[in-house]
C-alpha cells in the first residue's frame, strides 16, 4: 500500500481531459449522425429490396458486427492508405471507421423497427391516398422511431464509449488524455478515477436525455 | 506477398490460440461470477442488491479500454502486482460479469411470480426452488443474449494487444511491422475474427429457435 491520493497534478493537466472529453463527444456525434443516415437508408432499402441487395446489406452488417472495432480502426488508418491514394488525419480516419461501424449496428436497429410497424398502419395510409413516399415519411418512419428509441439510446451510448478506441491511433480524446497524464505524472489511480467519473457522468446525462425523449414520444402517441 | 503471409501463419495461429484462451477464460469466469452476483441482485438482502447494482451500472458505464488501463496501471500503484495477461483477463471479466448479471436479472425476472410462490407452497427450499423451478425456465431466456455476448468477448479480447499480449491482433501488427503488408494482413485478421464470431452468432440463432417453441 502506501499510496496517497493526490489530485493536484490531475487538476493542473485537466485541460487534457476536458478537451479530450469534448473531442470524444465530437467524434461520437459526427460518427453517429453519419451512421444514422447509413442505417436509415440501408434499412429502408433492405425491407423493400430484392434478394441480391438484401444479401449485400446483410453481408455488410454481419461482417462489421463480427470484427473487433480496434482492428477496423487499424485497417482504415494504417491499411487503407497503402492501397488507395488517400491521405487523412487520425481523427478523420476514426470518424470514417466509427461511422461505418455504427451504420452496421443501426441498420439492424432500424430494420427490426421497420418490420415491427403494424401492417394496418400502412394499409390505413394507403386507404387515405398517401403516395408510397408519403407513407414512408409520415407513417412508417415515425412509427419505427418510437419503437426503436430504447434500443437506439443503448446503441448511441455504447458508440460514445467506443470513441475511447480512437486513442490507439493517437487521437487526443479522453482516454488518450488519461494515458498522457498517466505516463507523464504517474498519478495513475487518480487520473483513471477522474476519467471514469467523466465517462460515467457523460454517459448518464446522455441516457437521461434520451429517456426524456422516449417518454415524450410515448406521451405523444 | 503470399509467401510472407504463409510464412507468418504459424505465428498468427499462436496469437489466435491466445485470443481463444483469453475469450474462454473471460466467458467462463464471468459466467460464474455473473450468475452468483445476479442471484444476489434478485434475491439478496438490500445492501447486497445495492452493491451489485452499483457495481453493474458503474462497470457498464465506462469503456472497456479505460477499465483495462485502470486495472493494469492502477493496481500496482496500490501494491497489487498482476502480470499483464491476468490484468487484461480481470478487466475483461469484470465487464462481462456486469453484462451476465443483467442477462440473469432479465431472465429470472421474466418468470411469473406464481412459479416461485407455487414452489414455496409445496415446501421447496430456496436452493430447490432455484434449481428445479426458476433456473430451468429462465435458462432459455438467458441463453440467446449470453451467446451473443460471447462474440463480444471474442471481439473485446483484441484489446489485450494494447497491454503487449501477443493475441491475434498483436500478432497481426507484429507481422505487419516486419513485412509492411498492412492491408492483406488486416483483412486476413478480420476474416478470422469474422469466422469465429459468425459461427457463434449462427449457433445463438439456432438455439433461439430451438427454445422458441416453449410458451409462457
Amino acid at each position: 500500500m502506501g499510496y496517497a491520493l493526490n489530485f493536484n497534478l490531475i487538476w493542473r493537466h485537466f485541460d487534457k481531459l476536458w478537451g479530450g472529453l469534448l473531442l470524444s463527444l465530437e467524434l461520437a456525434v459526427i460518427s453517429i449522425t453519419i451512421g444514422v443516415v447509413i442505417g436509415l437508408v440501408l434499412a429502408v432499402w433492405y425491407v423493400s429490396a430484392g434478394r441480391v441487395v438484401r444479401a449485400v446489406i446483410a453481408g455488410y452488417v454481419e461482417f462489421i458486427r463480427n470484427v473487433p472495432l480496434i482492428l477496423l480502426v487499424y485497417l482504415v488508418f494504417y491499411g487503407l492508405p497503402t492501397v488507395v491514394d488517400l491521405a487523412y488525419s487520425a481523427p478523420t480516419s476514426f470518424v470514417l471507421t466509427l461511422s461505418v461501424y455504427s451504420g452496421a449496428y443501426l441498420v439492424e436497429v432500424f430494420r427490426s423497427g421497420l418490420e415491427a410497424v403494424p401492417r394496418g398502419q400502412l394499409d390505413a395510409g394507403k386507404a387515405i391516398g398517401l403516395t408510397p413516399w408519403q407513407r414512408l415519411l409520415h407513417v412508417r418512419l415515425p412509427a419505427m422511431l418510437r419503437i426503436t428509441l430504447p434500443a437506439l439510446s443503448n446503441t448511441f451510448i455504447s458508440l460514445f464509449k467506443d470513441t475511447s478506441i480512437a486513442s490507439v491511433i493517437s487521437v487526443p480524446e479522453l482516454t488518450f488524455g488519461a494515458q498522457w497524464i498517466n505516463f507523464n505524472t504517474f498519478r495513475i489511480v487518480e487520473v483513471y478515477l477522474v476519467t471514469t467519473a467523466m465517462y460515467l457522468v457523460t454517459g448518464y446525462i446522455m441516457l437521461f436525455g434520451l429517456r426524456l425523449v422516449e417518454r415524450r414520444s410515448r406521451a405523444a402517441r | 506477398m503470399l509467401g510472407q503471409i504463409l510464412y507468418a501463419l504459424p505465428f498468427l495461429a499462436q496469437g489466435f490460440a491466445v485470443t481463444l484462451w483469453v475469450s474462454l477464460l473471460v466467458v467462463v469466469l464471468s459466467l460464474i461470477a455473473g450468475v452468483l452476483l445476479g442471484v444476489g441482485l434478485v434475491y439478496g438482502p438490500m445492501p447486497l442488491r445495492w452493491a451489485v447494482r452499483i457495481f453493474s451500472d458503474t462497470i457498464r458505464g465506462i469503456p472497456i479500454l479505460v477499465l483495462m488501463f485502470f486495472v493494469y496501471y492502477g493496481l500496482p500503484a496500490i501494491g497489487l502486482h498482476l502480470p499483464s495477461f491476468w490484468a487484461a483477463v480481470s478487466a475483461l471479466t469484470l465487464f462481462k460479469t456486469a453484462q451476465v448479471i443483467e442477462y440473469l436479472r432479465g431472465a429470472v425476472g421474466s418468470i411469473p411470480k406464481g412459479q416461485s410462490e407455487a414452489a414455496m407452497a409445496i415446501g421447496l427450499t430456496f436452493r430447490q426452488r432455484l434449481t428445479y423451478v426458476i433456473f430451468p425456465q429462465a435458462f432459455r431466456r438467458f441463453l440467446p443474449p449470453w451467446i451473443n455476448g460471447v462474440t463480444d468477448a471474442v471481439k473485446g479480447s483484441a484489446l489485450v494487444s494494447l497491454l503487449g499480449i501477443t493475441d491475434l491482433m498483436q500478432a497481426i501488427n507484429q507481422v505487419i511491422g516486419r513485412t509492411y503488408e498492412a492491408m492483406p494482413l488486416y483483412i486476413l485478421g478480420a476474416l478470422i475474427y469474422f469466422a469465429v464470431n459468425y459461427a457463434l452468432s449462427l449457433a445463438s440463432r439456432r438455439l433461439e429457435r430451438r427454445f422458441a417453441f416453449i410458451r409462457e
